[in-house]
């Protein structure tokens, strides 16, 4: 009996501090849903950093990491709803269905759904980055850098997002040199970095010596320092991964984003919105060029950044034709961002089919 | 695409850097299965070699300390697996399954301070013969310590097996640990050392990866290699050379299902991603069907705690 209330009372106490600490703090809580570990140095390490921005920006923030996009996702964004967080950040496209259907159940929470396109409730936002702006950068330095006319990409999954970066790739390189020839490697994963190292050496042994990737893991850009090939980062800097190798990376920069969007929640003007931004809006981001580049194509791919960030310059401007030498966009005419969302078709010039 | 003959050099050579951590594992999973302990934790104790080398290699500096520390820190938590499955008589599956689950997890709490930061070069040995001999010239020069004391590890394993008196020893104690235990041998002394040296070998694996073969730390590196190098140990049936074969086999389908991809051959990528496993599972079942054959080279006391001690 004397065990039983000295534990009533304590409990009662925990949860009397609880309540007070909830009631004064009245600062808006951040939460984030992630799909891997934070420790991944790709895409959640990237999203992190921009947690951790808002965190500097005098809010809370909580992050959940390694959430499975399943009915585990549904149970873990109740529970942030339910504790008290005024905005939930969902950083993967596997959550579309979760979040809103949660969503629905929380009309005060506010959630933000990365890379999604449904926006069910007056409470959900989506938000996703132009990284294709990146690519057309990319693919300029390799088309312009490359000996021996062979670029090697890794690739993931066969989705839009992907094969829209590859077009944007390929485009660009063929637009400052005709003679290049894209080889594409589907490896099947985000980040395996043996995987992704083993995919980089056999597009290496064919005799690539610029390598682009859209896998997470810094082994490929190690690979190419070691074979003496060139290469790009991916989602962060790279550089000091491989110093030699890496021209460039892309950046995913969703920082001032997430800072925006919380003050936004914090001042009540948050509404809902559907965000994507490109190198215009800094959520993309060029790292420095590297000064193995010679000077002209340099100024060259500042002048292209800037036209990319100014709106002057499309990634996707006609003519395009796909494979088949069908017209995709028409002469004068810029993909627009239906076409774009869905794109499954190779430019022409890309070699080899879409795995299905 | 001209096929020449330094080509297909380049590409064995692939093949034998990506069997590295798989052959070195096997090789200490199958001395620890060989005296009759199941130890389920392989994948634990590869992740944990990794988070240890690589660590060690940013901490102090050494590469020498870093691939000793993550063979110790393999020892140390196979340390834990033998204590409770030999002193404590646990049940050998669900303690091997929980230390790679503490191990994946203890490796990423570790870790958080090691993400992002690029690894030392590891140096290589004969670089300068590589291109002396055609063909063989990249498939025998220019790899690290490791990599040859890996195509080694097999045939010094089964030498230690077949020709000296301990490889006797632990055979008896995997085979009878009664019997063996009347002869007067200690078994469950033999036990300890066979999962410790099991554990050695794994952090050595899992140090190749984070410090040779991609020298980085992310989370769950070891993406599965343990689990694959557990698999490897019963494709052998338990014969170090056959694991060789194997582990040649499952690196070399995933590089050559990417070559061929390169090269533009139109068969559907899916069909490639999954050879690798559709190839483990044709060997195994054609293996399987001499069921004798089987249970005559399995440890016959596999998986089975041995309580007569003293």
């Amino acid at each position: 009996m004397h065990k039983f209330f000295i534990r009533s009372f304590v409990s009662s106490l925990v949860l009397l501090f609880t309540f007070t600490v909830a009631a004064i703090a009245k600062d808006v809580k951040a939460a984030f849903v992630y799909i891997g570990p934070t420790g991944d140095h790709g895409w959640t390490y990237q999203h992190d950093v921009g947690r951790k921005a808002v965190e500097a920006a005098g809010f809370k923030t909580t992050y959940v990491e390694g959430v499975p996009e399943s009915a585990d996702a549904e149970r873990v964004l109740r529970q942030l709803a339910n504790s008290g967080h005024d905005v939930i950040f969902t950083t993967s496209f596997g959550y579309m269905n979760p979040t809103n259907k949660v969503a629905k159940e929380f009309p005060n929470v506010k959630f933000e759904h990365a890379t999604g396109y449904k926006r069910e409730h007056p409470n959900v936002s989506t938000y996703a980055a132009r990284f294709y702006e990146g690519r057309t950068i990319l693919g300029t330095i390799a088309g312009t850098m490359t000996k021996s006319n062979v670029i090697g990409y890794v690739a993931s999954f066969p989705i839009p997002e992907v094969i829209r970066g590859i077009n944007s790739f390929t485009l660009a390189a063929q637009k400052v040199n005709p003679n290049i020839k894209t080889k594409i490697v589907w490896a099947f994963t985000w980040y395996d970095p043996g995987k992704e190292a083993e995919a980089a050496k056999a597009l290496i042994d064919q005799g690539a010596d610029v390598i682009a990737q859209h896998t997470d893991s810094t082994a490929i850009v190690q690979m190419a320092e070691k074979a003496g090939v060139y290469a790009f980062g991916q989602a962060s800097d790279m550089d000091k991964f491989a110093p030699k190798a890496v021209l460039t990376s892309v950046e995913n920069n969703w920082g001032p984003y997430y800072v925006d969007r919380v003050k936004a929640v914090a001042n009540g003007t948050w509404s809902q919105k559907d965000t994507w931004h490109g190198i215009g809006d800094g959520m993309v981001v060029i790292s420095d060029l590297d000064s193995q580049m010679p000077a002209d194509l340099r100024s060259k791919v500042k002048k292209l950044q800037a036209d990319l960030a100014s709106g002057k310059v499309h990634s996707f401007t006609g003519p395009i034709y796909d494979q088949k030498g069908n017209l995709m966009v028409a002469e004068g005419k810029t993909a627009d961002d239906g076409m774009l969302a869905g794109m499954m078709t190779y430019v022409k010039g890309v070699e080899g089919d879409i795995p299905k | 695409m001209i096929i020449d003959i330094n080509f297909i050099g380049l590409i064995i050579a692939s093949i034998m850097a990506s069997a590295v951590p798989l052959i070195l594992a096997s090789c200490g999973e199958l001395i620890t299965e060989r005296s009759g302990v199941l130890n389920l934790g392989v994948e634990g104790m590869m992740i944990i070699g990794a988070i240890s080398g690589f660590a060690l290699m940013t901490v102090t500096g050494s590469l020498i300390i870093a691939i000793f520390g993550a063979m110790l820190a393999g020892v140390l938590i196979s340390t834990i697996f033998a204590f409770l499955t030999q002193t404590l008589i646990t049940n050998h599956v669900a303690t091997g399954l929980a230390l790679t689950i503490f191990g994946i997890g203890i490796s990423a709490m570790i870790g958080k301070n090691f993400v992002g930061i690029p690894g030392k070069e590891f140096p290589v040995l004969f670089d300068g013969f590589k291109d002396t001999i055609p063909l063989l010239g990249p498939i025998l020069f220019g790899h690290s310590i490791v990599f040859y004391f890996a195509f080694a590890l097999p045939f010094i394993t089964s030498y230690f097996l077949k020709k000296t008196k301990i490889g006797l020893i632990v055979r008896a104690v995997g085979d009878s640990p009664e019997s063996a235990s009347n002869q007067g041998i200690n078994v469950r002394l033999v036990r300890y050392a066979c999962i410790l040296y099991g554990g050695a070998m794994s952090g050595l694996a899992g140090a190749y990866l984070s410090m040779i073969y991609t020298p980085q730390w992310i989370e769950n590196m070891t993406g599965g290699r343990g689990w694959i190098a557990l698999a490897l140990v019963v494709f052998s049936t338990w014969n170090p050379i056959k694991i060789l074969i194997g582990a040649m086999i499952f690196g070399g389908l995933t590089i050559i299902q990417f070559h061929m991809q390169a090269i533009g051959v139109r068969i559907p990528v899916q069909f490639l991603t999954a050879l690798p496993y559709i190839v483990t599972i044709i060997v195994l079942v054609v293996i399987s069907r001499d069921s004798r054959k089987i249970r005559l080279s399995t440890p016959s006391s596999l998986g089975k705690s041995f309580y007569k001690d003293n």
